[in-house]
């Protein structure tokens, strides 16, 4: 066989991108058919991390349980605690105090700009802009200290209870978080100058990976990449939990549904989420922070599917209850690993180049997909 | 006055019966009152026009539809499936377009698994849940040509469950290897369990896991039950 032949001849070329490969944030295999330098189908090989965390759910109290779903998705651990406390709330019948609602919604939305920043940093390295990382990362830092001050860890924070919150805020706490959300809309548009405008950027990403608000929705896609195509949808407006009805936020959407829209949904998203917390922690109101349940949980016979907005997406729980301390099944809806089925179809007919853009675009955790 | 002395001592000794008697009787009328107690919410029953609607159309295939802690559920059986679900998803008064999660649960008392479809409608805001049961040996119709949504999460649900969808197109394992035996997510499958065989060969290591998981399981003497 002559090298001409594959060069020219359109044959298929069949290339393992993965699981080794820096930009596939993760351990995602990707086989890649190629006719040249063009993307014919990808198949995509996961399960990699497979820890069988819904298998452990069965055997662990719901208590016991919650601190194992913050390593699904490690980027934002505080938005997998969030809705699993949430949905066994729902059952147990009880709502959290308005302290811990506060609190929670704070927290959540800190980790909301984590987890973008990282997206933000990795997905502009992987495209070639190496400065952004750096930037992105400082103000990551911030945060991260901010959650280390609360409960003393980084990522796999564990903040909340069934019930409420464990922890009162230290003191100090308003003043380090006013200080940092003064500044940081200003931080956004120091990103948007490295990017926005940038020739390469907008070569790198407009069009690339474009979807229909139609197939989106066919293929399941929720959060940035759902809103990037027009669907103004996010379940912190459509289906209110814990306080989101208290604060003042608009939805970001695109129009085009391609990796530039998704960008700049998510950094406008950055910025609403800096708007909620502004808001929440000039009005976190005083009282306790547990609510009063007993010690033992035993949610009533029964299932449940509570979903929450979390950074990627639609995070959903479904718990089958038997009426004993431990969980019948527990199912968890991840977003990312609904979104990543649209990589296959986004990919095709793009550079190969492109296949890194369009997996950095769609925020996907490795941890949360194989669970 | 010994007339009456002696009635009293006669009813002094006879009361104990009566007395012993008397108390009984009100547990009785309490045991019946103590068993319906519920605990926490009870589903109640759900009816809207959809409902009907699908009453209409589908008649016998619809079980029941009710609502439990405010999420509406209905329950079908899986003979027309698929046909449901496309009218539930073109139908005006419905139009659930997004399929947010399909999952499975394993229920071994009735040898059966229930399939759950968490639907959701862009226009009328809702979430719905559609449940239906299978045995081991029967497949299912893929609801993939409804949903591409589903194609993944089938072959997910076939993985852990070992549910099988008929016309999936691409009906293989997701996350554990393709030559893995077993499905992890069934109840008889124990915490501890591994194909061992699979490890031993493409790990080269020995686990630790002395569990053995193939066709003669249950005849292994390193098998435990899950209650062990």
């Amino acid at each position: 066989m002559s090298t001409n032949e594959t060069l020219f001849d359109a044959s298929e070329l069949t290339v393992s991108m993965g699981p080794q490969h820096p930009s596939t944030h993760g351990v995602l295999q990707v086989k890649l058919k190629l006719d040249g330098e063009r993307v014919i189908d990808a198949e995509c090989v996961i399960g990699y991390l497979h820890r069988g965390v819904e298998k452990l759910g069965e055997h662990q109290t719901y208590g016991q349980f919650v601190p194992t779903l913050d390593r699904m998705d490690y980027i934002a651990a505080v938005s997998n605690c969030l809705g699993f406390c949430e949905a066994i709330e729902k059952m147990l019948g009880i709502t959290a105090p308005p302290r811990a609602q506060y609190i929670r919604v704070l927290m959540t939305e800190l980790n909301r700009i984590t987890s973008h920043l990282l997206w933000l940093g990795t997905h502009a390295l992987d495209i070639g802009a190496m400065t952004v990382f750096l930037y992105a990362f400082r103000e990551r830092e911030e945060i991260l200290k901010i959650f280390e001050n609360y409960c003393g860890a980084r990522l796999t924070t564990h903040m909340f209870r069934i019930g409420g919150t464990q922890y009162e805020l230290y003191d100090g706490f308003e003043d380090q978080v006013r200080t940092f959300i003064k500044d940081f809309p200003k931080k956004v548009d120091e990103y948007e100058t490295l990017l926005t405008q940038n020739r390469i950027w907008i070569g790198r990403t407009r069009g690339v990976g474009a979807i229909t608000a139609k197939a989106a929705i066919d293929i399941g896609l929720t959060g940035p990449a759902l809103r990037g195509s027009g669907v103004n949808w996010d379940i912190r407006k459509a289906k209110p939990y814990a306080v989101y009805s208290d604060f003042d936020f608009d939805i970001p959407t695109g129009s085009m549904g391609d990796t530039y829209d998704r960008y700049m949904v998510r950094m406008e998203e950055m910025r609403q989420s800096a708007r909620i917390v502004s808001q929440a922690v000039e009005k976190i109101p005083a009282g306790p922070l547990m609510a009063k349940l007993s010690k033992i949980i035993k949610p009533p016979v029964g299932d449940i599917y509570h979903s929450i907005e979390s950074p990627k997406g639609e995070l959903g729980y479904y718990i089958v209850s038997d009426g004993s301390t431990m969980a019948y099944r527990a199912r968890v809806r991840p977003p990312s690993f609904v979104n990543l089925q649209a990589l296959r179809q986004m990919v095709a007919g793009h550079m190969v180049a492109d296949v890194v853009a369009i997996i950095g675009t769609l925020d996907i955790v490795l941890g949360e997909i194989d669970r | 006055m010994a007339e009456e002395n002696n009635n009293p001592k006669d009813e002094s000794t006879a009361p104990p019966k009566p007395a012993a008697a008397i108390p009984p009787p009100p547990p009785k009328p309490a045991a019946p009152a103590a068993p319906p107690k519920p605990k926490g919410p009870l589903p109640e029953p759900w009816t809207s026009p959809l409902v009907d609607a699908l009453n209409e159309k589908f008649g016998a295939e619809i079980v029941k539809s009710y609502s439990f802690i405010g999420q509406n559920q209905i329950v079908i059986k899986k003979a027309r499936l698929v046909e449901i679900m496309t009218f539930l998803r073109d139908i005006n008064i419905g139009q659930f377009t997004y399929l947010a999660d399909e999952t499975a649960v394993h229920w071994p008392k009735d040898e059966e698994f229930e399939l759950v479809y968490i639907l959701y409608s862009f226009e009328r805001n809702e979430y719905l849940r559609i449940k239906t049961r299978t045995k081991e040996w029967e497949a299912v119709e893929s609801v993939v040509g409804v949903w591409g949504t589903a194609n993944w999460l089938e072959r997910e649900a076939y993985d852990m469950f070992g549910v099988k969808f008929a016309g999936h197109p691409d009906l293989r394992r997701i996350l554990l290897p393709d030559d893995w035996v077993g499905f992890p997510l069934r109840k008889d499958y124990d915490l501890r369990l591994q194909d061992v065989e699979w490890v031993r060969k493409h790990l080269g290591i020995d686990s630790g896991q002395k569990y053995y998981v193939g066709e003669a399981r249950h005849e292994s003497p390193d098998y435990i039950t899950p209650t062990d």
